[in-house]
């Protein structure tokens, strides 16, 4: 379980987080949605501990992430995976080497077993003959699933997206989408997940909290969404037409 | 940030293959511009001394004997670094300021890897390892210059030049020559990292922080020639 209590963050003068609190709960997919430029990055960043709050506190199963001592924070980075919105897959090594890359630095396995933990993770985001290839000699698509491979090699117990539909058609989109859920359900992860694709947000929202300017304007699920009367919230959601629609034939 | 360079790495097997890695992109390939320019170099000292000394009271094998001094004492340590801190500063500075723009280190960060210590610290033991053999390469092809200038022309003697290149040979000049080529070798490294590492943005401020790697590391360079002969020569 991962908790927020009053996370606010600013950079010089702009206030970006102005107090978000919320409870992301074991084995759940969440969505942070909002516009661009709304604060999902920074919080993202915050809640992995790229980016220091200024106040508040992050809590990973009652460990607060600010107090916690060196070993203790080793002990929490293997337990995360992230999946960046470029991937950020290290481009002078092959994608093998790359899932590789957290088991030789973090793993006790035997050379011969991180192959093939390697390859296992690979396989399973169907990345089976991607093995010997670079990240500049495959689809973006591709890309992400290598980087959600890397992500989950160490099979960790929390694993956040930043935006893993940007760039991508809509039928990688919703590959990737599955993907995500399917691991999330079978390692039992707590996934968190930035986006303003509605397609994800229909279907993996288990619980979906709405940022608007940096406050956390809206919390609830892919059902109750629709029927929300947070203004700005159906601004963001009806946005498109195709939703407009969908949303106008549901109240006939 | 220094202090997180020089920790313990977290896994030495991973360290020492950064580093051989760095040996082989920062240092070797670095060797056919440093043997290209010193060669060249060589010979165009010799010429031009050569043709400048054309004093009766000064011995023919002066030309020989300034040639080595200068390549000794200046060219292959503080000339050649100021040359290599273009190349490698450059290379440095925009591998890890591509890899900062492009998240890279985050993600490791996330894995809970020690980036500084991962990324920067290969690249220093590395440079400063090697640069003492391109010293040494750069000193015996400007002196070979030399000496193909002193056999194609009738500038000066082979003979000649050889003799002037082994008069009251100082050993000392050598070790000096390679002592400052470490602190500059360290200078470069260490600064480059400074600006890929600290860069944000885009492509654009990547190519900023690899000028400003480059600016500033000459100007150390150039300062702790300073420092380094007064230090050492005096």
């Amino acid at each position: 379980m991962i908790q927020l209590e009053n996370v606010y963050k600013s950079f010089e003068q702009k206030e970006v987080l102005k107090g978000i609190s919320t409870v992301f709960e074991t084995g759940t997919t969440n969505l942070i949605i909002g516009q661009s430029g709304s604060g999902k990055t920074v919080l993202l960043k915050c809640i992995v501990g790229l980016l220091e709050p200024d106040s508040g506190d992050i809590l990973y199963d009652d460990r607060r992430l600010g107090t916690m001592s060196k070993k203790e924070g080793i002990l929490l980075h293997s337990d995360l995976g992230m999946l960046f919105q470029g991937s950020a897959l290290f481009d002078s090594m092959s994608i093998e080497d790359n899932v590789m890359f957290p088991l030789r630095l973090f793993s006790e396995l035997s050379e011969n077993d991180k192959v093939k933990r390697a390859r296992y993770c690979l396989d399973r985001v169907g990345l089976k003959d991607a093995y010997s290839l670079f990240p500049s000699e495959i689809s973006g698509g591709m890309q992400k699933r290598a980087a959600i491979a890397r992500a989950i090699a160490l099979n960790p117990k929390y694993l956040f997206c930043d935006e893993p539909n940007s760039g991508l058609d809509p039928l990688t989109s919703i590959r990737i989408d599955e993907l995500i859920t399917d691991i999330t359900q079978e390692y039992k992860m707590t996934t968190v997940i930035n986006t303003h694709d509605m397609n994800s947000v229909v279907t993996m929202g288990e619980k979906i909290i709405f940022i608007y300017q940096g406050n956390k304007e809206w919390e609830g699920n892919k059902e109750t969404i629709f029927h929300s009367d947070n203004k700005k919230l159906n601004e963001f959601v009806f946005a498109s037409k195709l939703f407009q629609k969908i949303a106008e034939k549901a109240l006939k | 940030m220094m202090y997180q360079t020089f920790s313990v790495p977290q896994r030495w097997g991973m360290f020492f293959k950064q580093t051989w890695k760095e040996i082989e992109k920062l240092g070797a390939d670095s060797l056919p511009i440093t043997l290209i320019i010193s060669l060249f170099m060589g010979a165009v000292m010799t010429m031009q001394i050569q043709l400048d000394i054309e004093n009766p009271l000064l011995p023919r094998y002066t030309t020989g004997l300034v040639t080595r001094d200068t390549l000794l004492l200046e060219f292959c340590s503080s000339i050649l670094c100021l040359i290599l801190a273009g190349k490698v500063g450059s290379n440095i500075s925009s591998e890890i300021g591509s890899m900062r723009i492009s998240e890279q280190i985050d993600a490791m960060e996330i894995m809970g890897v020690n980036t500084a210590n991962y990324i920067i610290l290969p690249k220093i033991v590395g440079f400063v390892f090697f640069i003492p053999f391109l010293v040494i390469c750069s000193m015996f092809c400007g002196l070979a210059g030399g000496f193909i200038i002193s056999i194609s022309t009738d500038l000066i003697t082979p003979s000649t030049y050889i003799y002037g290149i082994q008069y009251e040979f100082v050993p000392w000049f050598v070790y000096y020559s390679l002592i400052k080529s470490v602190i500059f070798a360290f200078i470069i490294t260490s600064v480059s990292s400074y600006y890929g590492y600290y860069a944000y943005g885009g492509a654009l401020d990547v190519g900023k922080a690899s000028t400003n790697a480059v600016v500033n590391s000459s100007i150390l360079i150039l300062m702790f020639n300073v420092i380094l002969t007064k230090l050492l020569l005096s």
